[in-house]
């Protein structure tokens, strides 16, 4: 399987401050891997680096194009979906307007009709308030919401930041149920930064840990979930 | 999460200045005073009067300096507390026969008063809506000398014209030079006096307030109270500049003090350097000067080459006089490391 | 009681200036979150270059059409070259771009049409409009004029892609960019409509107070007065508020003793501040919500 994204020599800075200190890892299409690592590690910075929200330097292909210094808006339009921390919830709009938000890079109209009713079958909440203000849902809502909307791009690559933030363990499970679906059956590659560490490693094939801007270890899934040190030292449980 | 990462947050209205940077060193202060002394020994009358009114702009400068470099807070209405500053000495002097030296306290504490009153409602608001309330305010205040009800006290469209101080003890100097180191001893006190605020336990909370409103209340800061502290010091000195305002130019009247006058204050807080005090005289320079020069470049495009110019301020030197002057530090540096 | 009527008339009259311009300071405000100090001097540039047009003997409404066409682009072209490189710099800086922009515009104006006062053309004329004394048929159309501008912004925002990106854009932009929105040009946009609506409320509002270089200056005021009133989050609101204020300065002026015309202007302006304090976000705005 050749790999989709190749990231070599990461390194990002927000300002003086080096965050990431030459990252390098790659995703297969159609995986799914996660980032783990304690608090300040520099998942977030990672994936935003991957869409240049932060200054970086380094390699950073996806299906060979470069990505370091280009747009963000021209990245996303790559095929690359980022499903922020904080969510990103467009919260003055109606839910179909933040779905639609999602494609609004696309042009054929029918499919983004057709997509808008495949996202109300995934999260059917989302149907029920379709004219509903976004900033008036809960969190969980507004986490499918903002799934639903990087969804809507029809994304080959999507990225989470900590999609389980704040959430009740029982909407944690029903999303990452749903993100399950979504790379198996959509077969979209899938990226997720998660302090729930335990449940990451449940549903991705690989995984990475990183600490201060490193990755200090690779492996399968179920590899990195039976090391008792990395266990222990690095995911706290 | 990372620990380094962006909080969603209103974009800060003015760039955090560190507080000692809001100053000069005891070496630079010293030799730009000896040079303000100096100077008028050298220059004929006119150019006085001219240098006088350097400093007072400066003071006015300076006070807009510590509410927005300050606390953080606009106004675009400085024009209106010199107004009030300017008619009080003005009514003191001619119609009250009080001495001039001695109106000047009072048009400051009754800007004061002012100031804190119309910091009340301001305190509702931030960023673009105070600097719409303080333009409103501006706008209306020739108005409202206008008005016939208080014809009488302040001349009306007329205006009053004042009687120019001579130097006290048969001093040997001219009118103008006396003036000039009265306005100087008095700028000299108030930029004492500021930079003292600024360091003190109320120039603490102003920052805090400045840089991070919610965050500051949390801390135990009385917001609102040392909002509209803010407000009513920073119209207390800019009265003031508008009593010496009035002696200088011996005459008040509604249209000297339009938006106008409120706009270039503002532009000579941008140029010295938003919360860098020192810059306050660069900035009142280059109201004074520029139009002049501009007016000397092309007589009937004086105002577009001011906005050209100031154009070319905001982008060349964003931060004022005060990058120039890291500049200079700089170099300094550099010469004494060799 | 039909003194009353009359002022409301005429108040309504006059508010449809003030609609129109605070139609643009809103557009512009939701484009690019401030108040642009110089709009009204790019509305009065644009309505003498429609002037011009029609003094080179193109008909009125092609001198329209050209001026709102040319606006749009200039309005581009200005964010392009001045105020992109301003994107990132504090509020006070922007503030200080926008007076420069005041003070070049004004002056170049003046530079080429100079200051004299310049008679200019209606579309509508002006007669009685339905017998009526207080409106005329110029008065008439601008309101007609200033409704249609208002349909069809709300059909731009609500049902086309590009009025939902610009709206997304002006709303977070970060988001706006992470669906693949240029929120960059979208900023820029939202200029050359803003000069685009500022140059009908200008051709609009010019046969009423001719044109002149000044001619803007008080209307802007009221202009901002009446978005403030309104919301400036809302166009329906800034137009509602432009009527409401031209009413109630003509109220004002008829029932207040003393006020006169002389105090007009700080009437409104003690307005301005009035509902700045007790409602902030104007009529029919939105509240804003702010975090550490």
């Amino acid at each position: 399987m050749t790999a989709m994204l190749n990231v070599r020599d990461l390194r990002a800075y927000y300002g003086q401050v080096q965050a990431l200190h030459g990252m390098a890892f790659d995703l297969s299409e159609g995986s799914m891997t996660t980032l783990l690592g304690a608090n300040g590690a520099g998942k977030t910075t990672t994936l935003r680096a991957i869409c240049n929200m932060v200054r970086s330097t380094g390699t950073i292909e996806f299906e060979g194009a470069p990505l370091i210094g280009r747009p963000t808006e021209s990245i996303v339009r790559l095929g690359i979906a980022h499903v922020p921390q904080g969510r990103g919830t467009f919260t003055t709009m109606t839910v179909e307007e933040n779905l639609q938000l999602g494609a609004i890079t696309r042009t054929d109209r029918a499919g983004v009709v057709s997509d808008i009713e495949r996202m109300y079958d995934h999260f059917p909440v989302l149907k029920d308030r379709y004219t509903q203000q976004a900033g008036t849902l809960s969190g969980g809502e507004q986490q499918m919401l903002a799934v639903a909307r990087a969804l809507m791009l029809r994304p080959r690559l999507m990225l989470l930041d900590e999609p389980s933030f704040g959430l009740a363990p029982l909407i944690v499970r029903d999303l990452f149920k749903i993100l399950g679906k979504i790379n198996r059956e959509d077969k979209v590659t899938i990226l997720v930064v998660e302090q729930n560490a335990q449940l990451a490693l449940e549903l991705a094939d690989k995984a990475y840990v990183i600490e201060t801007g490193r990755i200090v270890m690779s492996g399968s899934a179920s590899e990195i979930a039976n090391n008792e040190d990395v266990r222990k030292s690095y995911l706290g449980y | 999460m990372s620990a380094i990462e962006e909080t969603v947050t209103e974009a800060a209205a003015v760039e955090a200045v560190p507080k000692k940077a809001m100053t000069l060193g005891y070496g630079t202060s010293l030799a730009v005073l000896v040079l303000l002394i100096a100077v008028p020994l050298l220059v004929k009358n006119f150019i006085i009067f001219q240098l006088t009114m350097l400093l007072i702009y400066a003071v006015a400068v300076l006070a807009l300096n510590i509410l927005t470099g300050g606390s953080g807070q606009f106004s675009l209405g400085q024009s209106a507390f010199y107004a009030v500053g300017a008619y009080t000495s003005a009514i003191l002097m001619e119609h009250g026969g009080i001495n001039y030296a001695l109106t000047l306290p009072v048009a400051g504490v009754i800007c004061f008063g002012f100031g804190f009153l119309f910091g009340q409602p301001a305190l509702r608001l931030s960023g673009v809506y105070l600097a719409l309330a303080t333009f409103a305010l501006a706008t209306a205040m020739p108005q409202l000398l206008k008005l016939g009800a208080f014809e009488y006290w302040t001349g009306g469209v007329q205006g009053l014209v004042v009687t120019k101080p001579d130097a006290p003890f048969g001093l040997p100097m001219s009118q103008d030079m006396w003036l000039y180191y009265f306005t100087l001893a008095i700028s000299l006190a108030i930029y004492i006096f500021s930079v003292n605020l600024l360091r003190s336990r109320s120039g603490r909370a102003f920052m805090a307030i400045r840089d991070n409103e919610i965050a500051a209340s949390a801390m135990g800061i009385d917001v609102a109270l040392y909002k509209t502290l803010a407000f009513g010091v920073s119209a207390g000195i800019t009265g003031v500049a508008g009593g010496l305002g009035a002696i200088a130019v011996q005459f008040v009247a509604p249209d000297s003090y339009t938006i106008a006058l409120a706009i270039s204050l503002f532009l000579g807080m941008v140029v010295g350097g938003v919360g860098w005090l020192p810059g306050s005289i660069v900035g009142s320079a280059f109201i004074i000067f520029v139009p002049n020069i501009a007016e000397g470049i092309s007589k009937g495009l004086s105002g577009a080459v001011f906005g050209v110019l100031l154009f070319l301020v905001i982008f060349l030197v964003p931060h004022g006089a005060r990058q120039g002057a890291i500049v200079v530090q700089h170099l300094i540096g550099k010469l004494r490391g060799n | 009681m039909e003194l009353f009527t009359n002022q409301v008339l005429a108040g309504i009259s006059t508010g449809a200036i003030y609609a129109c311009m605070a139609l643009a300071v809103v557009m512009i405000y939701q484009a690019i979150d401030h108040l642009n100090f110089a709009q009204g001097e790019m509305a009065m540039f644009s309505t003498f270059i429609s002037w011009q047009l029609m003094q080179w003997g193109v008909p009125y409404w092609g001198a329209f059409v050209l001026t709102l066409v040319l606006s749009f682009i200039g309005g581009i072209a200005i964010e392009r070259l001045l105020f992109k490189p301003l994107a990132k710099a504090p509020i006070l800086t922007n503030v200080a771009g926008f007076i420069a922009l005041y003070s070049i515009v004004n002056s170049v104006a003046g530079l080429i049409w100079d200051f004299t006062i310049k008679q200019y053309p209606t579309p509508f004329g002006s007669y009685p409009f339905l017998g009526s004394q207080l409106i005329s048929t110029h008065q008439a159309g601008m309101i007609g004029v200033t409704i249609l501008l208002l349909i069809g912004l709300f059909f731009f925002f609500r049902f086309t892609r590009m009025g939902l990106a610009m709206r997304a854009a002006a709303s977070l932009p970060e988001s706006a960019r992470l669906v693949g929105i240029n929120t960059s040009w979208m900023i820029a946009l939202g200029w050359g409509m803003a000069a685009a609506i500022g140059s009908i409320a200008g051709m609009m509002i010019a046969p009423v107070v001719f044109l002149e270089p000044n001619m803007m200056l008080g209307v802007l005021i009221y202009g901002f007065a009446a978005a403030v009133l309104g919301g400036l989050t809302s166009p329906l609101g800034a137009v509602i508020g432009g009527f409401l204020v031209g009413i109630m300065e003509n109220l004002a002026g008829t029932y207040i003793p003393g006020a006169g015309n002389e105090l007009k202007l700080p009437i409104a302006l003690a307005l301005i501040i009035v509902v700045l304090v007790v409602k902030p976000a104007g009529l029919l705005g939105r509240p804003i919500v702010k975090r550490v």
